[in-house]
C-alpha cells in the first residue's frame, strides 16, 4: 500500500491526540479522551443516510482507571508505529500490530480484541479509516460468483479485467480487503440481484445448482458475520451497479445480527455505517415463520440463544413489527433452524422452490 | 411358686464380663468396619503413647508401622519413647479392659477411659486368633520386658503366653506394642495417614513417623520443643453436676457432714460457699451425707444451682494455645501455602455437667486450598482428631449455625457448612468430653459447648474478614498505584517525546488520581528478625504531617533498628511515631526490626493514623477510641461525609467500563 495524503492526515490527527494528553498532563489534569459510547443504547437512525450511527452519548477514557490509562498510553505507541510504517512504506495486519506491541513493555496488548478495539477507537476519534493507519485485516476469503465485469489493480499495479463467473473457478472470486474504486472498478453486470449467503455449504449448493445463471443472480458468501470489505463490496454492488440485495442466512439470533450489520450497520462499527451498510438489503430467511411454514428440522435454542434474542428485543435496530414478530415467534417455538435444513425436501428444493417462492414475494423474479 | 421361677431365671442370668460385652458389641468401640478398625487400633495406641509421654514430660517420638499379612490381615506396630510400664503392670495394661488410673481421675487426657489399647488387642485376637506382643523398658532398666498376651474375654483377664527379658539397647525407655488385626488400609479423608497428619497439627511437640504397608515412610517432624503444660487433676466442679453423679459421690464420701463434703469433695467450694449451699438447699450443715435421701439430694442440687461458684481453675485443662495451633497448622499445611492463618482463639474455661472445658479455634485461608468446595473441618477432642460422624458433632452444628457470609465465606442462605478455600480447626478440651458414643467419634450437642464454639468461631471469623477486607483494599489500591507509579510516567515520557517538549511535572495529575495518603506495610523474616517496613506515600496535593501508631508483640521491638525514633512506647507495646513533613507526591519510609519471635508469629502490621483526616488515608485505620493515649495532645478529626472534589466529577460515563459485548458474533 503506497502512502498518500490520507495517511499523512491520519498522522496529524493521531498526533493531536498525543498532544492533548501531553497538555492535560502539563496542566495537572487527569488525561482523558472523549468518545461516543459504543453501546446499543447509543445508536440512532440517521434519516439522511438510512443507516444506524452513533448518537450523542459520550464516554470518557480516563487515566483514572488502569484500563483507560493503558489505552491512552497505547495511543501514543500506535502513533509511533503508524508514523514508522508510513515513512518506510509498509503496512501491517491487525494481528501483526498486536504482536508488535510485545515490544511496548507495560503498554502491550493483552489480546487482539484490545488492539482491534483501539484501532476502531482511533478511527472514530480521527474520522479516518484503519487503512489510513496502514493497518489491514487478514484476508478473510469471502467470495463471489456471478456475472460481474470488473477491473482489479493487482499488487504489482497491473490492471486485471475479469468476469466473476467466467474467469473464476468453482470457489469464485475472492474479495480483497480493499474494495475501493482505486483498487476495484466495477464495470457492469447482467445480474438482476445479489444474494448474500451466510454459510459456505449453502453458497456451494447454489453454485452447484446453477442458481446464478438460472436466476441472473450474484452469489456472495458472507462467511458468518461479514468482514468490512465484504459489507463494503455488497454496498458497492448495490450503489454502483444498482443491484437489489437479498440476505439469506440460518434461522437463529446470530444470523439476524448478520443481516442487521449488512442492512442497518453494526454497533461496533456504527461510525462507518454510512460507508458499510446497505439500507435497502432485504432479509429472505430462514425466518421463524419458515420453520413453521416449511416444517423444518430444528435444534433447541440454547440459553445463549435465548439471551441473544432477548437482547435483540431491546436493540433499536430490530424495533420493527417484522422483527418483533419473528423474534417473539422464535422464542415461542424455542427452536432454530439451519439454511441447510431445507435439504429435508431434497437438494434442489432450495433453488427450485424455496428461493423462487420467496424472491417472487419480493418481486425480484416472476414465477 | 413364683419364687421358683425367679430362682430359675437367676440361674440363667450369669455375669457378663466387660470384655465379653464388648466382644459382642464391638461397634460401640468403633471397630465397625475394616477401614475404621485399623484407624481405631492405631489411634488407641498413639493416644496412649502421647498421654504417657506427656505425663512424664518427654517430647514424644512415636513410630507407627503397618504390614500387610494377607488380603485382610495386617500387622500393626506402635512404638514410643515414653517412660515405659513397670513389668508387673504390663499384663493389666494390655490385657484388661477399663484398667488404668485415668478412669477415676478428673483430668484432661486423650484416652480418658482406658478402654483403648486392650480393646484393640482383643479385637485383633478375635479377628485373627493371634496374640499381641508388648515390650516395655523403664528408665534405668537393663533390659526390656516382652510378653505375648491374649485376653480371657470371659474373665476380662490377661493370659500371658510368653514372657522374656530382651535387650533393647537403642532405647533408654519406651514401649512397643505389636498386634495383628483384620482391616483394610486406605488413604484419603478417613485414613490412618490423615489421622496421624491431624494428630501432628494439634501435637506440634511430637514427632510422628509412619511406615505404610508399601514401606513408604512419612515423617511429621516436631514443630516445637515446648511441651504442653501438664494438666492437673481436680475434683468435680459442682456446676451442672448430674443427680446420679452427686448421689454416687454421697455414697462414697468419707466426710461426715454435708458442709465438709461440699468443701472437700468438690472443686472451687470454700467453707463460706459450702455454708451458702446448705442454706440455699434448706439442709442443715451437719447433715450426714449418708443420710441424704433422694429428695434431699434433689434439694441439694437445687441449692447448688442457686449459689454462684467460681469457674474451675484453668490448669486442669491443657489447651494447645494460640501460638502452637498456628505453628502446628503451618508446619503440616506448608505444602498448600495458605495465604492467611487467622490468629487462633482460645476461650476461657467453662463448665458442663461439672466438668471444665475450653474451646480453641483456628482458621486457615487461601493458597492451594480448593475454593469451590465445602471448607474442611478439623475436629479435635483433647488433642485427638475426630474423623468420623462429622454430621453428628456439636462442632459441625456450631459451624453450620454461624453466618459465614459475614466473614467472607460463601454459604447458601446463611447456614450449613460454608464453601471456600478454608480449613476450620476446632479443639474441645475437657476433663470429660461428652461424646455421643463410646467410640468417641462425635461430641454431643451440649448447649454451653456449642455456644462457646460459636463464640470462638465468630472471633476467628472476624480476623478472617479483616484480612479479606485488607486484601481487597490492597488489590484496589495496587491498581491505582500502578497508574501513578508506572503508566502516567510512561505516558508523560512518550507524549513529551512525540511533541518534542520536556517531560511535564506530574504532581497535579498524580494527586488528582489518588488524592490520598497511601500506607503500605510489608514484613520479611530473616535470621531471627522480622523486618517491618511501613511506606507512606503522600498523594494529596498538600504536604502532610501526622502520626502513625501500631501495636507490636511485647518486648519484640529492637529500638536500635528504628530509622525513626518512636515518639512514645506505651505499655503493651503501643508504639507511636511522629512523621516528618511529607511533601506532596513524596514518600517516607518507617522501618524497624522485631526480634526474638517465631517466623509465623508476625505477618501483618496493623497501622493506625492520627492527626490527619482518616478519609484522606488508604491502608490504615483511624486510631481506635480505646487506644487511650494519655498526655499526648492530638485531635481526632471526624470524617466529613463527602470529600470528592467537584472539579473532577465527570459528566461522561467510563468509556472502557460500558460493560457491553460489542461483538455480534457468537
Amino acid at each position: 500500500m503506497m502512502s498518500n495524503k490520507r495517511n499523512t492526515d491520519a498522522i496529524k490527527r493521531l498526533y493531536s491526540i498525543s498532544e492533548s494528553i501531553y497538555n492535560q498532563l502539563d496542566e495537572g489534569k487527569v488525561p482523558k479522551m472523549v468518545l461516543p459510547l459504543r453501546t446499543k443504547a447509543n445508536i440512532k437512525f440517521d434519516t439522511r443516510s438510512n443507516v444506524w450511527k452513533y448518537g450523542n452519548l459520550k464516554g470518557a477514557r480516563s487515566a483514572k482507571k488502569v484500563k483507560g490509562a493503558l489505552m491512552l498510553l497505547r495511543t501514543s505507541y500506535m502513533l509511533e508505529l503508524i508514523q514508522e510504517m508510513i515513512e518506510t512504506n509498509k503496512s501491517s495486519t491487525l494481528r501483526e500490530a498486536y504482536y508488535i506491541s510485545e515490544g511496548w513493555g507495560r503498554a502491550k496488548f493483552h489480546s487482539q480484541d484490545e488492539s482491534n478495539m483501539l484501532a476502531e477507537d482511533l478511527e472514530i476519534v480521527t474520522q479516518c479509516l484503519r487503512e489510513d493507519f496502514k493497518l489491514r485485516p487478514e484476508e478473510d476469503g469471502a467470495r463471489v460468483i456471478g456475472d460481474i465485469n470488473l477491473v482489479e489493480t493487482d499488487r504489482k499495479g497491473k490492471q486485471k479485467k475479469l468476469n466473476c463467473r467466467d474467469d473464476v473457478g468453482d470457489s469464485g472470486y475472492g474479495i480483497p480487503y480493499n474494495v475501493e474504486k482505486e483498487k476495484l472498478d466495477l464495470k457492469d453486470t447482467s445480474a438482476k440481484f445479489v444474494i448474500a449467503i451466510e454459510t459456505g455449504g449453502m453458497f456451494d449448493r447454489l453454485v452447484e445448482n446453477g442458481f446464478d445463471e438460472n436466476f441472473d443472480a450474484v452469489l456472495v458468501h458472507l462467511k458468518g458475520q461479514p468482514a468490512r470489505s465484504t459489507r463494503r463490496f455488497v454496498k458497492r454492488l448495490n450503489e454502483d451497479l444498482h443491484l437489489p440485495v437479498i440476505v439469506f442466512t440460518d434461522g437463529d439470533p446470530w444470523s439476524f445480527r448478520i443481516y442487521a450489520s449488512i442492512a442497518y450497520g453494526a454497533i461496533k462499527t456504527a461510525h462507518l455505517s454510512e460507508y458499510l451498510a446497505t439500507p435497502s438489503a432485504e432479509y429472505i430467511g430462514i425466518t421463524a415463520s419458515d420453520i413453521e411454514n416449511y416444517d423444518l428440522p430444528t435444534d433447541k435454542l440454547t440459553d445463549m440463544d435465548v439471551r441473544a434474542l432477548n437482547a435483540e428485543l431491546k436493540d433499536p435496530r430490530f424495533n420493527t413489527d417484522f422483527w418483533k414478530g419473528e423474534i417473539d415467534l422464535m422464542l415461542k417455538l424455542g427452536r432454530k433452524a439451519e439454511q441447510q435444513a431445507l435439504a429435508k425436501y431434497g437438494l434442489n428444493f432450495v433453488t427450485d422452490t424455496y428461493l423462487p417462492d420467496k424472491l417472487s414475494e419480493f418481486g425480484l423474479i416472476r414465477k | 411358686m413364683a419364687s421358683t421361677t425367679a430362682h430359675k431365671l437367676a440361674k440363667s442370668q450369669k455375669e457378663i464380663s466387660v470384655s465379653e460385652f464388648f466382644e459382642k458389641n464391638r461397634q460401640i468401640l468403633g471397630f465397625d468396619s475394616p477401614v475404621k478398625s485399623l484407624i481405631m487400633g492405631i489411634k488407641e495406641g498413639v493416644d496412649n503413647s502421647l498421654d504417657a509421654c506427656e505425663e512424664a514430660q518427654i517430647l514424644p517420638d512415636i513410630v507407627v508401622s503397618i504390614d500387610r499379612v494377607d488380603q485382610k490381615e495386617y500387622r500393626v506396630m506402635i512404638e514410643d519413647n515414653g517412660p515405659g510400664i513397670v513389668s508387673t503392670s504390663m499384663p493389666n495394661v494390655f490385657g484388661r479392659l477399663l484398667y488404668g488410673s485415668r478412669f477415676h481421675a478428673v483430668r484432661q487426657s486423650r484416652g480418658q477411659q482406658g478402654i483403648g489399647i486392650s480393646a484393640t488387642i482383643m479385637f485383633g485376637q478375635i479377628t485373627t486368633g493371634k496374640a499381641a506382643t508388648a515390650r516395655s523398658k523403664v528408665e534405668g532398666a537393663e533390659a526390656a520386658k516382652e510378653i505375648d498376651i491374649i485376653i480371657d474375654t470371659k474373665k476380662n483377664a490377661p493370659v500371658i503366653l510368653r514372657e522374656d527379658f530382651v535387650p533393647w539397647n537403642e532405647k533408654a525407655h519406651g514401649t512397643r506394642v505389636e498386634f495383628y488385626m483384620n482391616g483394610r488400609y486406605v488413604t484419603g479423608k478417613q485414613s490412618v495417614i490423615e489421622y496421624l497428619r491431624q494428630t501432628a497439627i494439634v501435637n506440634p511437640h511430637a514427632t510422628l513417623t509412619f511406615i505404610d504397608p508399601d514401606g513408604k515412610r512419612f515423617i511429621f517432624g516436631r514443630a516445637t520443643e515446648q511441651m504442653p503444660p501438664l494438666a492437673k487433676e481436680i475434683k468435680p466442679h459442682p456446676d451442672g453436676i448430674e443427680l446420679g453423679t452427686l448421689m454416687n459421690m454421697i455414697k462414697v464420701t468419707k466426710e461426715k457432714s454435708l458442709v465438709k463434703f461440699l468443701q472437700n469433695d468438690f472443686n472451687r467450694i470454700s467453707e463460706r460457699v459450702a455454708k451458702e449451699i446448705c442454706n440455699a438447699s434448706g439442709l442443715p450443715e451437719t447433715t450426714k451425707p449418708s443420710n441424704l435421701s433422694l429428695d434431699s439430694s434433689k434439694q441439694l442440687l437445687e441449692g447448688i444451682s442457686k449459689v454462684k461458684i467460681m469457674a474451675p481453675q484453668v490448669d486442669c485443662l491443657s489447651p494447645i494455645g494460640e501460638s502452637l495451633i498456628r505453628k502446628g497448622l503451618k508446619h503440616v499445611l506448608a505444602d498448600v501455602k495458605p495465604e492467611f492463618y487467622a490468629p487462633p482463639v482460645s476461650r476461657e474455661p467453662k463448665v458442663h455437667t461439672g466438668n471444665p472445658f475450653l474451646v480453641e479455634v483456628g482458621i486457615v485461608y487461601g493458597g492451594d486450598l480448593p475454593s469451590d468446595q465445602q471448607v474442611q473441618i478439623l475436629r479435635f477432642a483433647n488433642r485427638v482428631p475426630l474423623l468420623y460422624q462429622q454430621g453428628a458433632c456439636v462442632v459441625t452444628k456450631a459451624i453450620e449455625n454461624t453466618d459465614w457470609r459475614r466473614y467472607g465465606l460463601e454459604q447458601r442462605g446463611g447456614s450449613g457448612i460454608p464453601f471456600g478455600p478454608a480449613i476450620i480447626l476446632v479443639h474441645v478440651a475437657s476433663t470429660k468430653i461428652p461424646f455421643t458414643s463410646e467410640a468417641k467419634e462425635a461430641i454431643a450437642s451440649v448447649p454451653i459447648i456449642q455456644e462457646e464454639i460459636s463464640l470462638a468461631l465468630k472471633a476467628c471469623g472476624r480476623s478472617l474478614k479483616t484480612h479479606l477486607n485488607k486484601k481487597e483494599r490492597k488489590t484496589k489500591t495496587r491498581s491505582k498505584f500502578e497508574i501513578v507509579q508506572v503508566i502516567i510516567p510512561l505516558m508523560a515520557e512518550k507524549t513529551a517525546k512525540i511533541v518534542g517538549k520536556p517531560v511535564p511535572d506530574l504532581r497535579g495529575t498524580l494527586t488528582k488520581i489518588m488524592n490520598v495518603v497511601w500506607i503500605d506495610d510489608s514484613v520479611t523474616y530473616d535470621k531471627g528478625r522480622h523486618r517491618v517496613k511501613v511506606l507512606v506515600y503522600n498523594y494529596t496535593p498538600k504536604q502532610q504531617r501526622f502520626r502513625i501508631h501500631t501495636v507490636l508483640p511485647k518486648g519484640s521491638l529492637d529500638m536500635a533498628s528504628c530509622n525513626l525514633k518512636p515518639l512514645e512506647i506505651k505499655e503493651e507495646e503501643k508504639v507511636t511515631w511522629e512523621l516528618p513533613r511529607i511533601p506532596s507526591t513524596a514518600m517516607y519510609e518507617v522501618s524497624f526490626d522485631l526480634k526474638g519471635m517465631d517466623p509465623e508469629a508476625f505477618s501483618e502490621t496493623e497501622v493506625f493514623v492520627s492527626g490527619i483526616n482518616p478519609v484522606d488515608v488508604m491502608g490504615a485505620d483511624p486510631l481506635p477510641g480505646d487506644w487511650d493515649l494519655q498526655g499526648v495532645n492530638f485531635t481526632e478529626v471526624e470524617a466529613p461525609a463527602v470529600v470528592q472534589a467537584a472539579e473532577d466529577d465527570e459528566e461522561e460515563p467510563d468509556y472502557d467500563e460500558s460493560g457491553e459485548d460489542l461483538n455480534d458474533e457468537q
